[in-house]
């Protein structure tokens, strides 16, 4: 753009001459606008911690150490259970996000505690696992796989756990206030992880419990 | 500045004189292929990074805000023809850098036989290259000689012409084996296997050390690596030879506690399968070796079985290990007899469920992978072959 | 029990060197709590600044924690220069092993963490909505939280000075050396657990202003019309999100192996050490980017205002700043080239690590066609600027060096590496970050900084790095390994020697920078400036008052040119003087403090292993944070009244500057 360009550029804007710089009327920011943008970013984030998890389960996943490996540890048919309880629980979180659209206090409570009890059930269920692994001697220690399976596993249980709590809290929140918009955005928020979970979940029932019966 | 920077350059010019570029003044082919490649990137790169720095200069002198007479231009932002050459000035540069790369680095590839001796002067056919095996102590170095069956602690020698080719490992944390005048660098690192070829033109007495931090004798871990002629080369294996000693799987656990500032050590005869036994850390007997441990995962693992076939430490290196919520330290039995695998099923723990007798997977000793076919059992058949199998596998006894 | 392992044993009373320092520090201590005590302080800084939720305030903060923390990790610094220029002729220096290795890796650690990153997040916090003309970031109290879970991390750091240990493993700590078998002690763990804390703060922070550039802009200011400065911000904080997870994973997972006994970097039971190197550098390459890609925006902001003219390329350097972005996820390899990956790898690596130089290359081009046919004003700012380009082609060429892997066989760990390294982050980030801090002072605090002290510490700086580093470029070339602790070859000394009044020099220069703010500070009538944009700036944050209001504009301001501010003034801008409204801003609050001093106890409770401490701390965690989710109110309008009096005090200013 040569300087005459520029120059020409600048005399059409001056020529239109009302031009804004600041706004007269400015309303509010809506608190909490970019909440969902942030949460979002936020859940890529924990999603990344995920993916690592995951890659190092791919490295790591058939060093047995001479151990036991994915075929002498898991029951698929626990594993089913425990994976229905999880997609349940995020059907019924689903059925708690269409009555808030409604405004129905007493039935998103309702729908939130089915939802927390769901969760509730699969983590008893993983927990249960757990304890039975660790009784025969199949330890975090006793192999790289094995290390990497608890670990994968149990931080998303551990979410799972936090979850449940948020879900807590937010069920005293919402008796407290009602579904006033910050408890709406709130719930929109543990909606979004609480689905994520059930995505990484589907993640690990294939990644790690399927493949490891087919290895 | 600039007049700051003479001052400080003339002293700097004298000193170069008496310096030892070893980086720039190789006595290896393939250190010395390397410094090319050093050399030829930065004259590459000193193309366009002297004029930037030129420009630089100029302009802030010239577009100084006292010098009224140059133009001054405040809305001028924008030249497509000037982006179309800020961008490929340094496109064509890093396309010949990238070609350069591509090359050097897979002719210089440090597990790539060596080719020649010296510019224009190829591997004579009848040559064998020196095999060496190094070994990263904490914190020295080990050198065993398979052909010559010695071995010597912080000191390496190689006759000038001979290809060397190095197998290197380490003993417990990462290291870095590098001796500037014969060639780069590459990582020593516990259970793993680096390669590196190189080939001294010059006799003399260079310096080898670890290039990669690895604790506090770090500073310490330096040996003499001579370059000899092939007479003074037979003379100092024979040096070796007669050093009373042998180095033996009992010796050398004795070696590989850390110690710092180790003298030059000499081993008349080693035990020929003990560097294997390093690489795959099992000089402590009855621990499984790594590629016994490889092969055995390979085939799924030893199952429930092989859970309970650890025992607590009784030697380490240093006096502490295991975590604070983990089990006692522990390692993974070897299972080379028939005797140890029926102890190690004893000790097996109950499946999870009632799981029906599987005599008949038993006689299958290959078909354990695979869908749909019946979970395996650890048999004392299965165990049969892969002992048989195994791959290298050094003896324990 | 209750004090886990820690004994008196772990106190260092046997190391005179860690005594007296001690002893300074809890003089000097003493004699900051008593001033503030006397002076009746405390209260002012709890609740103007501590509890501040506002991002100026919370920049200025990281920029005293990124300060302090230089002082330690430059003291850390001058330490082995010391060491390495004595330990000649079988003297074995004057620190033993257990001693310097702890220094080498504290500097790095400090200098990277607790100095660059502060500096860097400072300098975004501070100016970011400024230039976008919003008048906080989107998530306030996050921002307070931020700021205090790394300066947890920064004190658990300094902690370890004093009690216990820190760690001797190297700044990136590779296992198995940092595993429980070859550093037991509390070291790493001290290590762990301050980097996870601050890294904690850093995510949090990134998402925060990720959202605020994103969503916060004034109207008008689309992508393509943002300043530079902000471009770069954006990018080193999508670099923050989507690298500084991979960091809090593989450190969590080292803390397993260290804690529970698992298997992930152990060497045996299956357990892969490389697998560590892979990941810390899939952290560590995006790392050195976030560091640098500010800096090249303030030099960006820098240019153009002292050339007194339009950045050249705007739209070319955007997609730089991008094409960089993007690439320095695919270059990690390249730190360990000699790990022994096949050539083809090691090649492929490597050419994607020379093609950022590309777009590297493409911006200083842009930088210097900025300069061309430009009005250059020499101010200290534009000499930081100058330096830079001069400094950092240097260390850019050694860099691309290094990227040619057989070239890397010989040079790799050495000190030509380091002398590389230094040369990027001093010559780019450090330098720009003395721009910056030049260029936006007089915004932050209303006068300008003493230009004569400036001065000396810009060239006791320069010609500092210029001889402490080139010394290590030779010795590297020499074959001389870093993070040695003695030496042979007494050929070398003079070397060492060279490099130690390198770092004398450059000590010179810090102290020159500390005198220059509190000459500036005690001179500030004289230096004070009233208009708000001392540099005929640019941008928009030169639109408003010098230091800004709370709520940064009175009126959201509309954007038409990318350089706003210069597009205003050009166009007759005319400030408003009436017609104001109550203007609705976040309140402070004690949580983030409060929920870091938690995160605090419990690191430090793992660290001693004091369970009950950890258990304790992180139930109140939980707790805090929770009620905190029931607090509703936190926002408040500044009454019209209040934004009257400020702007017409502004007005007043303005006119007397006119006049």
């Amino acid at each position: 753009m040569t300087t005459a360009d520029i120059a020409a550029r600048h005399d059409a804007e001056a020529a239109n001459a009302e031009t804004v710089f600041y706004l007269k009327d400015e309303h509010d920011h809506p608190e909490g606008s970019s909440t969902a943008l942030g949460f979002w970013i936020y859940l890529m984030s924990d999603c990344l911690i995920f993916a690592m998890l995951f890659a190092i389960y791919g490295v790591l996943g058939a060093n047995y150490a001479a151990g036991p490996s994915p075929k002498d540890l898991f029951e698929l048919p626990l594993v089913a259970l425990n994976t229905t309880m999880l997609l349940l629980s995020s059907i019924t979180y689903g059925f708690a996000m269409l009555t808030m659209e409604k405004g129905r206090v007493a039935a998103t409570q309702i729908w939130l505690a089915v939802t927390g009890l769901f969760g509730l059930a699969f983590l008893s269920i993983e927990l249960y696992e757990f304890h039975h692994l660790i009784e025969i001697g199949a330890t975090p220690q006793r192999s790289a796989f094995l290390s990497a399976f608890f670990t994968l596993v149990g931080t998303h249980g551990l979410h799972v756990t936090f979850g449940t709590i948020w879900l807590v809290t937010l069920m005293v929140q919402v008796a407290k206030h009602g579904l006033i918009a910050a408890n709406r955005r709130r719930l929109m928020c543990l909606s979004m992880f609480w689905h994520f979970l059930d995505v990484v979940w589907i993640g690990v029932f294939t990644f790690v419990y399927l493949t490891g019966m087919l290895r | 500045m600039s007049r700051f920077r003479i001052i400080a350059v003339l002293p700097l010019l004298a000193l170069l004189g008496g310096c030892n570029f070893v980086v720039l003044a190789p006595a290896g082919d393939v250190a010395a292929q390397q410094r090319d490649l050093v050399v030829i990137s930065t004259i590459l790169m000193l193309l366009i990074i002297i004029p930037v720095m030129a420009l630089t200069v100029f302009f802030a002198w010239r577009y100084r805000h006292s010098n009224k007479e140059a133009r001054y231009e405040p809305d001028w932002d924008h030249s497509t023809g000037l982006e179309l050459v800020i961008w490929s000035a340094p496109l064509l540069i890093i396309i010949c850098l990238g070609a350069l790369t591509w090359m050097g680095t897979h002719l210089l590839d440090p597990y790539r036989q060596l080719g020649r001796i010296a510019a224009g002067r190829p591997v004579p056919q009848t040559a064998k290259p020196l095999e060496v095996n190094v070994v990263a102590l904490d914190w020295k170095w080990l050198f065993i000689y398979p052909e010559y069956g010695v071995a010597t602690v912080n000191e390496l020698a190689a006759p000038v012409d001979r290809p060397i080719s190095f197998r290197i490992t380490s003993s417990s944390v990462m290291n870095s084996f590098y001796v500037p005048a014969l060639a780069g660098q590459i990582y020593a690192m516990a259970g793993m296997q680096t390669r590196l070829h190189g080939v001294i033109n010059r006799p003399g007495r260079y310096q080898g050390f670890s290039a990669n931090y690895s604790g506090a004798g770090f500073s310490g871990m330096r040996f003499a690596f001579h370059g000899l002629t092939d007479a003074d080369f037979d003379g100092w294996i024979a040096q070796a030879k007669a050093a009373d000693g042998a180095l033996d799987r009992a010796t050398y656990l004795q070696l590989e506690r850390p110690s710092e500032n180790d003298p030059v050590r000499r081993y008349a005869n080693v035990d020929p399968k003990l560097f294997n036994a390093i690489l795959n850390m099992c000089v402590e007997p009855g621990k499984m070796c790594m590629n016994e441990m490889a092969a055995v995962d390979a085939k799924g693992g030893l199952g429930l079985a092989g859970i309970a076939n650890t025992l607590p430490l009784s030697y380490e290196k240093y006096a502490r290990r295991g975590a604070v919520f983990g089990a006692e330290p522990s390692y993974v039995l070897s299972v080379c007899t028939i005797e140890e695998a029926a102890a190690m099923q004893a000790r097996a723990p109950a499946p999870m469920t009632p799981v029906p007798p599987k005599g008949t997977s038993t006689s299958t000793s290959t078909a354990i992978r695979g869908a749909g076919l019946p979970l395996p059992d650890l048999s004392l058949r299965r165990l049969d072959s892969l002992l048989l199998s195994g791959p290298g596998r050094p003896s324990n006894s | 029990m209750i004090f886990g392992r820690l004994t008196l044993e772990s106190f260092p009373l046997h190391e005179p060197i860690l005594l007296v320092t001690f002893a300074a520090v809890v003089l000097g201590g003493i004699g900051v709590v008593g001033a503030l005590t006397y002076f009746r302080l405390w209260g002012y800084l709890w609740r103007e600044w501590f509890t501040s939720v506002d991002h100026k305030k919370i920049g200025i903060m990281y920029m005293v924690l990124g300060l302090v923390m230089l002082l330690r990790g430059f003291a850390d610094a001058i330490m082995m220069r010391l060491q390495q220029a004595m330990a000649f002729n079988g003297s074995e220096g004057y620190l033993t092993a257990h001693h310097y290795d702890q220094v080498f890796t504290a500097h790095g650690v400090i200098m990277i963490f607790f100095v660059a990153m502060p500096m860097v997040t400072g300098l975004m916090n501070f100016v970011v909505p400024l230039q976008i003309g919003a008048r906080d970031v989107s998530f306030p109290f996050l921002n307070n939280f931020s700021f205090w879970m790394t300066t947890a991390g920064a004190v658990l750091v300094m902690m370890s000075l004093f009690v216990g240990e820190f760690a001797r493993t190297g700044w990136l700590a590779y296992p198995p050396l940092s595993g429980i078998g070859y550093s037991p002690d509390v070291g790493v763990d001290y290590y762990i657990w301050a980097l996870q804390v601050a890294g904690i703060g850093t995510l949090l922070s990134g998402i925060n202003l990720v959202c605020t550039i994103v969503k916060m802009r004034a109207p008008g200011m689309t992508m393509m019309k943002m300043p530079v400065f902000t471009w770069t911000s954006l990018c080193t904080n999508v670099l923050i999100v989507a690298a500084f997870p991979v960091l809090t994973a593989v450190l969590a997972l080292l803390s397993l192996d260290r804690y529970v006994g698992t298997n992930f970097f152990t060497n045996d039971f299956g357990g892969s050490p490389m697998m560590y190197v892979n990941l810390i550098w899939i952290w560590g390459h995006p790392e050195v980017y976030i560091l640098i890609l500010p800096a090249f925006g303030i030099f960006s902001e820098v240019t153009s205002t002292f050339s007194g003219k339009r950045l050249f390329g705007y739209t070319s350097m955007v997609y730089a700043t991008v094409v960089i972005t993007i690439l320095s996820y695919l270059v990690w390899l390249h730190h360990f080239f000699t790990m022994g990956s096949g050539a083809s790898v090691n090649s492929f690596f490597g050419i994607t690590t020379m093609i950022i130089s590309i777009p590297t290359g493409a911006k200083i081009f842009n930088w210097l066609f900025t300069m061309y046919r430009g009005r250059i004003r020499f101010e200290l700012p534009m000499m930081w600027t100058l330096a830079f380009m001069l400094t950092f082609t240097v260390g850019g060429m050694t860099g691309v060096l290094l990227a040619v892997p057989p070239a890397d066989f010989v040079l790799h760990n050495s000190l030509f590496l380091v002398a590389h390294f230094h040369n990027v982050i001093i010559g780019g980030v450090l330098f720009g970050l003395f721009a910056g801090i030049v260029y936006w002072w007089p915004k932050a605090f209303g006068f300008k900084l003493d230009p004569f002290w400036g001065k000396l510490s810009f060239w006791f700086w320069v010609v500092g790095f210029w001889f402490a580093f080139m010394p290590l470029y030779i010795l590297g070339l020499m074959g001389v390994t870093r993070r040695m602790r003695v030496f042979d070859d007494p050929s070398l000394q003079i070397w060492f020697v060279i490099a130690g009044f390198g770092a004398v020099l450059i000590l010179l220069g810090i102290v020159s920078f500390l005198v220059q703010i509190g000459v500036s500070i005690l001179r500030r009538d004289k230096l004070r400036e009233t208009t708000g944009d001392p540099w005929d700036g640019r941008t928009l944050e030169w639109a408003t008052a010098s230091p800004p209001p709370v709520y940064n504009f009175a009126f959201t301001p509309v954007i038409h040119d990318n350089d706003a501010w210069a597009d205003m003034k050009r166009r007759g801008y005319q400030r408003p003087l009436d017609g104001y409204r109550p203007i609705h801003m976040p309140s402070n609050t004690p949580t983030g403090i409060i929920l870091a001093g938690l995160s605090m106890a419990v690191a430090f409770g793992l660290i001693w292993y004091m369970w009950w401490l950890a258990a304790l701390g992180f139930v109140a965690l939980l707790v805090v944070t929770i009620a905190h989710t029931f607090n509703y109110h936190r926002d408040f309008h500044i009454p019209v009244e209040e934004v009257v009096r400020t702007e017409a005090e502004r007005t007043r200013l303005l006119a007397g500057a006119g006049a």
